[in-house]
């Protein structure tokens, strides 16, 4: 397991490099991820929660709840209501964004949610309601994908009963090539991008977004590539909750997490 | 923020109908899988926009309407014409709609929208920039949802098109550094592409296209692919919260190219574009 996730962390693997020279921007092969960090449990306050980097990303996670239905009107009688916020620090792009969610963080916020909820057991919890958090930091392109792996991890960080974790990951076209993992450089440049989330011990696509334009055949390189790179994330993913685990079973007594 | 919403309840027995009836391969509404309801596309029908459209997919009723004018160009994009699409699920269309700013359902139906345009470049919009970083062209798309009986995704999108397709561009006059529409000499579009937007719903693991409101309030998930004439897919946006396996996935694109053509007919009739 180790070895894997040291592998992903270097990157890609030598497959990529072995089958073409071509390097991209930033020094990577094709089929190749960013590094990547995944950390569980770094909120005090929260039930749940997840830090992660990706490149130059920074993301952080909060899970609330359950709790009771504010307002009383979303209340599910037979199932939990979820609420989702993706939200950008001011201070996470170039120029500064306005604090106020947009158009783009309130169809995320949506998408995200949508994503969850086909993993989270939520017949378990009716009459209750479960708050996640995402709050990117500093944005490097691929952020929702990111901010669901780690929303993922929050929420298993939370003891919320899931049939199993979520994972994003991005694919797209640059300068005629099918890439995995898109900078912002690249998303930005780019021919085509798709954003692909997946539970993968089912083998369940939950969230799947493209633009810009790609032929049939591209279109299904890139998505059997971002499922691709989904399934070694979540290899870190488990990493990251054994860790958290260990380090529980060390500091603190076994049924106690926090204070 | 995204709350779970809380939707009208199809009855029981009604959905066991529904469900019995798609084991034997029939709709409610006595439909095929792959078949659309009857579509219908009117355009020029509001004359104080520059371009407007009626779509009907079944009973499903959207206008859009395109308004014209002259703005300064967004930094990152200087040479390039500005696009803006909006949606108003107004109240009248629907028990379920509510009046206020759109909602995240709006929201997302029109940047789904507006990704089909802007990817598949149904606007050459670096050709609208008269006077680069200072005065370009800017589009506004605004749909109208009129009446509400499901799969208003793809009945938006034709409106758009259409309305779009046979706006009627004003002329610009650039006289030193002033820019100025002439409104008396419009010239048409200058495009590069038709996209069609299917959506394809999972009905109790059956895909359906073009779901009527009952089949969407049943449906687990749902995903509109947008194609174009080129054979290419141009955006793509998977909605609600279920999950698709790969090969679904595959068989929702193999039905998006499927029911191309008959889409493509109705709107082509409607442009005057053989």
């Amino acid at each position: 397991m180790n070895t894997v996730a040291a592998k992903v962390q270097q990157g890609g693997g030598a497959e990529g490099q072995a089958a073409e020279e071509w390097r991209r921007p930033d020094g990577r092969a094709a089929d190749e991820l960013r590094p990547l960090r995944l950390e569980v449990g770094v909120l005090e306050n929260a039930e749940g929660s997840a830090y992660g980097e990706q490149g130059r990303g920074k993301i952080l996670v909060a899970v609330y709840g359950p709790t009771e239905v504010h307002p009383r009107h979303m209340e599910h009688v037979d199932r939990l209501t979820m609420l989702c916020r993706y939200h950008m620090a001011p201070f996470s792009t170039e120029e500064r964004r306005r604090p106020q969610p947009t158009r783009r963080d309130i169809e995320l916020s949506k998408v995200i949610r949508e994503a969850l909820e086909a993993a989270v057991l939520t017949e378990r919890f009716p009459r209750s309601m479960l708050k996640i958090f995402i709050e990117v930091l500093e944005a490097a392109g691929g952020t929702r994908c990111l901010g669901i792996t780690l929303a993922s991890l929050a929420l298993a960080n939370a003891g919320i009963p899931m049939r199993d974790l979520v994972v994003g990951c991005a694919a797209g076209k640059y300068k005629g090539r099918i890439v995995l993992d898109l900078s912002e450089e690249e998303d930005k440049e780019g021919e085509a991008d798709m954003a692909v989330a997946i539970m993968p011990s089912l083998n369940r696509i939950v969230l799947l977004q493209m633009d810009g334009e790609l032929t049939r055949e591209e279109f299904f390189q890139a998505l059997d590539l971002a499922i691709e790179g989904c399934r070694r994330i979540h290899k870190m993913q488990v990493e990251a909750i054994k860790r958290k685990l260990q380090e529980g079973l060390a500091l603190t007594p076994p049924t106690e997490e926090k204070e | 923020m995204s709350l779970t919403p809380v939707l009208p309840r199809i009855n029981k027995l009604r959905e066991q109908e529904i469900r019995t009836a798609l084991r034997q391969g029939i709709r409610i509404d006595g439909r095929g899988f792959d078949e659309y309801r009857s579509i219908q596309v009117t355009t020029g029908v509001v004359s104080q926009a520059e371009g407007s459209a009626n779509a009907l997919i079944g009973g499903t009723r959207v206008m859009a309407g395109v308004k014209i004018g002259l703005a300064t160009p967004y930094s990152d994009q200087p040479n390039m014409g500005v696009l803006i699409v909006n949606a108003e699920f107004v109240p009248l269309a629907s028990p379920t709609f509510e009046p206020g700013p759109p909602d995240e359902n709006a929201i997302e139906l029109a940047r789904v929208i507006d990704r089909g345009i802007r990817s598949s470049k149904v606007i050459l919009l670096e050709e609208y920039a008269p006077l680069p970083g200072k005065r370009v062209y800017v589009f506004f798309i605004d749909i109208y949802v009129l009446d509400h009986l499901g799969n208003l995704l793809d009945t938006a999108a034709l409106a758009s098109i259409a309305a779009l397709y046979t706006a009627k561009i004003p002329k610009v006059e650039v006289v030193g550094d002033e820019v100025s529409l002439n409104r008396s000499v419009t010239e048409s579009i200058r495009t590069s592409a038709l996209p069609i937007t299917v959506t394809v719903a999972k009905v109790f693991d059956h895909l359906l296209v073009d779901p009527n409101l009952e089949e969407e309030l049943l449906a687990e998930a749902r995903i509109a692919i947008t194609t174009t004439e080129r054979d290419t897919i141009c955006a793509v946006q998977k909605m609600g919260s279920g999950a698709f396996t790969r090969q679904e996935i595959e068989e929702c694109v193999e039905l998006a190219f499927k029911c191309r053509p008959k889409i493509e007919e109705a709107l082509r009739l409607a442009i005057g574009h053989a």
